[in-house]
């Protein structure tokens, strides 16, 4: 029950940062393709906009899953960074250039330095979410047993599984951005780049489905147990949740209900995860390591479930506050003092 | 002793180089730190005055404070989620063993990073269309947010000097209390140490900016308001420090003899030891007096222990002394303003003065770093004192050196960017509204 209930933390706190964390780097992919300086301003100024005020609130998810991990979880944890070192590293130091340069990029004074941090900002925006992703696939591949570095510390990750769910993250999160841009765009009033979101919505959407349905063949070759459970039972309701999902999300976007396309955008990713992690259940490390064995002691799952509990009575109210001032337009830097 | 739950100690060439890795990416993350928990307080207690006497100077100096506040917490944020992925990368046996003894505090200092996230993007993208009440209101858990994360943060390096909440059975950590892991003994001054510290670094290396642009003549309402306040928070806390300097030494006298010894240099156990200064002087008894408050009493020697178990003395004693000199002269500085303004409420008139200012900041840093290096490296050989060695906690991935370059090409453009556009932000003069 303990182990179980921690697993059900853990896997919020991803669900919660592939869905925000994952919207924040689509975004940077918007920002690599917008085109040219001129051309490309007004889809650039929108996303930072729309990601200034709530980007950091958003990363801390992935701190959020690595501190449940390590604490409820603490073997599978050294087990996974020691043989995913690689794909994990490189995600790190993308995190750092694409937060240090997202942050210092407004003070920018020519264009040359605005082209230089936008460049770094927008091409770590792909590389974390794809390295991430590899490792995730890396993990669901059977890939990492339990032990100090005792996987592959290539061919773990390079397989077709991990290389397919590291585009996947990379497309997944391109659509959320867009939908969540095109939502904004309308908001703020500003009609062309509702079009120009809704077209990316569209098109990433209609990409990211296609990649999903690559990976179910994908995987079927590379790891045939896991494709068993993702086409039976809990598995492949999932599956079928997400994709009605975003083919609702794709008929939303279509008629332009660009608000309620949000939620069924978030939901069709986030039923990826959970289909995940129930297709590996009762697994952390499969094909050995089960959540329970890899479980810390009780005394430290009671802590570890009181102090979230505790947690999220506050977390909650601040985060609600913090969207709805975002998403009313009431956080926004001027330089200019009041007239 | 215990070897850790994944296998053992790997044969990794590069133990020294993945200690290193992780000290330059505390080293680089530890300032930032004190800007998260210092900046806060400072900018909230401008907005405060702006809101007790309406002088929209306060106003649009908390504004510009904020936004480097905010500038200097990104820059946290990533450079703190490498310190969270190194400890996985680097050290995965130890996280393996320990991560349910000390993972507690980990989750209160996530909650705590939630906050801060969200309560300073509210505070800094906040001032023109929020309530100027609710504003002030929503910049009071961005500051208690502050103190909360570090204090976890300081909590797990307590414990790692002083291991508690667990016991060992066969090799294998059992019974395990987080609580008490995480309210361990060292907890308390380990915290205060770095809360004033926090201060102390934040407070004159903002001083610095503005004592440097009086040097070059700027002297109007602008650099005086930013000047006292920021020389104030720094001033008060300096020689607090030194108080504070004397507990934790004296905790560390009593629980890590061995790591003293190492602050010293003194290789035999000596009753009444002397403390000795550079050029070979030697003062009687006053390293008995200071680390017992008792000159005849016997302080531990480095050969209490195998050579195998000693930390490396060379630095640690040096990066003690650095600290302590720096922090000496820093206490001086605030004592010599803090006198000035409470007998005669003026700022000194000496250049001097100034251009201590100016140093004092870097100087400051430099203390902290030595600091830091102190108690990490006077550790040593342990992760976990006296309970598992570094060497057992090291992964046996291979490329550490290839990481540690990499980063350290990363950090120096990202130091180098950052203070670019941190110059930029402090120059155009201030423009105030109504």
């Amino acid at each position: 029950m303990l182990p179980d209930l921690t697993a059900g933390v853990a896997l919020l706190a991803l669900t919660a940062y592939v869905v925000l964390g994952g919207a924040d780097f689509g975004a940077g992919f918007w920002d690599l393709t917008a085109g040219g300086a001129q051309r490309g301003a007004p889809v650039r100024a929108m996303i930072k906009r729309a990601m200034s005020p709530v980007w950091e609130a958003n990363h801390v998810w992935l701190i959020f899953l690595l501190v449940v991990l390590w604490t409820g979880f603490p073997e599978a944890f050294g087990s996974i960074t020691s043989t995913l070192a690689i794909p994990l590293f490189v995600a790190a130091l993308g995190i750092v250039l694409r937060g240090g340069a997202f942050a210092l990029k407004g003070e920018a004074a020519t264009i040359a330095e605005a082209r230089a941090l936008g460049a770094t900002f927008a091409l770590a925006s792909v590389i974390v979410p794809f390295f991430l992703g590899a490792a995730a696939g890396a993990i669901a591949a059977g890939e990492v047993p339990v032990g100090n570095a005792g996987g592959e510390e290539w061919t773990s990750w390079t397989h077709g599984t991990s290389l397919l769910v590291g585009a996947l993250a990379v497309a997944a999160g391109a659509h959320l951005a867009a939908v969540f841009l095109g939502a904004d765009s309308r908001r703020a009033g500003e009609t062309e780049l509702v079009h120009a979101f809704r077209a990316r919505a569209l098109g990433s959407g209609a990409v990211a489905g296609a990649l999903a349905l690559a990976g179910l063949v994908v995987v079927r070759s590379d790891v045939p147990e896991l494709y068993d459970d993702l086409t039976s039972g809990a598995g492949l309701a999932c599956v079928l949740a997400s994709a009605a999902a975003g083919l609702v999300t794709l008929w939303l976007e279509w008629r332009e209900r660009f608000e309620l396309a949000r939620y069924t955008a978030a939901a069709a990713v986030g039923a990826i995860v959970a289909g995940w992690a129930v297709a590996q259940e009762p697994y952390l490390l499969p094909p050995d390591l089960t959540v329970h064995e890899a479980a810390a002691p009780d005394a430290t799952l009671v802590a570890l479930l009181v102090a979230t509990g505790l947690g999220m009575l506050i977390l909650i109210p601040a985060l609600t506050w913090l969207f709805r001032l975002a998403l009313s337009g009431r956080l926004v830097y001027e330089d200019k003092p009041r007239p | 002793m215990i070897d850790g739950v994944l296998g053992g100690p790997v044969d990794q060439d590069y133990l020294l180089q993945a200690r290193q890795m992780q000290a330059m990416s505390f080293a680089v993350h530890i300032p930032l730190v004190c800007f998260g928990i210092a900046f806060p307080a400072m900018v909230l207690f401008l907005e405060g005055l702006w809101l007790r006497t309406g002088d929209p100077l306060y106003r649009a100096l908390a504004k510009r404070w904020s936004k480097a506040m905010l500038i200097l917490f990104a820059v946290g944020v990533v450079t703190g989620t490498i310190l969270s992925f190194e400890m996985g990368l680097l050290w995965p046996e130890f996280m393996a063993t320990f991560g349910d003894v000390f993972g507690l505090a980990f989750m209160v200092e996530g909650f705590s990073f939630f906050m801060e996230a969200i309560f300073i993007a509210i505070y800094v993208y906040g001032w023109e269309r929020l309530s100027a009440r609710t504003h002030m209101l929503a910049g009071v858990p961005m500051v208690v947010a502050g103190i909360t994360g570090s204090l976890m943060v300081i909590s797990v390096n307590g414990w790692m000097n002083h291991p508690t909440g667990f016991s060992i059975r066969a090799g294998e950590v059992v019974d395990v209390k987080p609580l008490a892991a995480l309210f361990n003994d060292n907890l308390w001054h380990e915290l205060v140490h770095m809360y004033l510290a926090g201060f102390i670094v934040a407070g004159f290396l903002v001083a610095g900016v503005y004592a440097f642009g009086w040097l070059r003549g700027r002297r109007d309402r602008h650099h005086r308001i930013g000047l006292v306040v920021a020389l104030s928070v720094a001033a008060l806390a300096a020689p607090a420090q030194l108080l504070v300097g004397d507990w934790a030494a004296r905790t560390v006298a009593e629980r890590q003899p061995v790591k003293l010894a190492a602050f010293e240099g003194l290789e035999e156990t000596t009753k009444g030891a002397p403390f000795s200064l550079p050029g070979g002087i030697e003062i009687p008894k006053l390293l008995s007096l200071l680390a017992f408050h008792d000159p005849n009493a016997t302080v531990t020697g480095l050969d209490s222990v195998p050579e195998d178990d000693r930390p490396p003395t060379g630095i640690v004693k040096v990066s003690f002394r650095l600290m302590v000199f720096i922090g000496s002269g820093l206490a001086a500085l605030g004592a010599w303003f803090v006198w000035l303004w409470w007998r005669r409420r003026r700022l000194p008139r000496s250049l001097w003065f100034y251009r201590a200012l100016v140093a004092a900041g870097p100087a400051a840093l430099v203390a902290l770093i030595a600091g830091w290096v102190t108690t990490e490296v006077g550790r040593q050989p342990w992760v976990v004192y006296q309970v598992m060695r570094t060497e057992s906690a090291v992964t046996g991935a291979s490329g550490i050196p290839v990481g540690f370059g990499a980063l350290g090409l990363v950090y120096l453009g990202l130091a180098a960017v950052a203070v670019v556009m941190l110059r930029r932000l402090s120059r155009p003069p201030l423009e105030v509204g109504p």
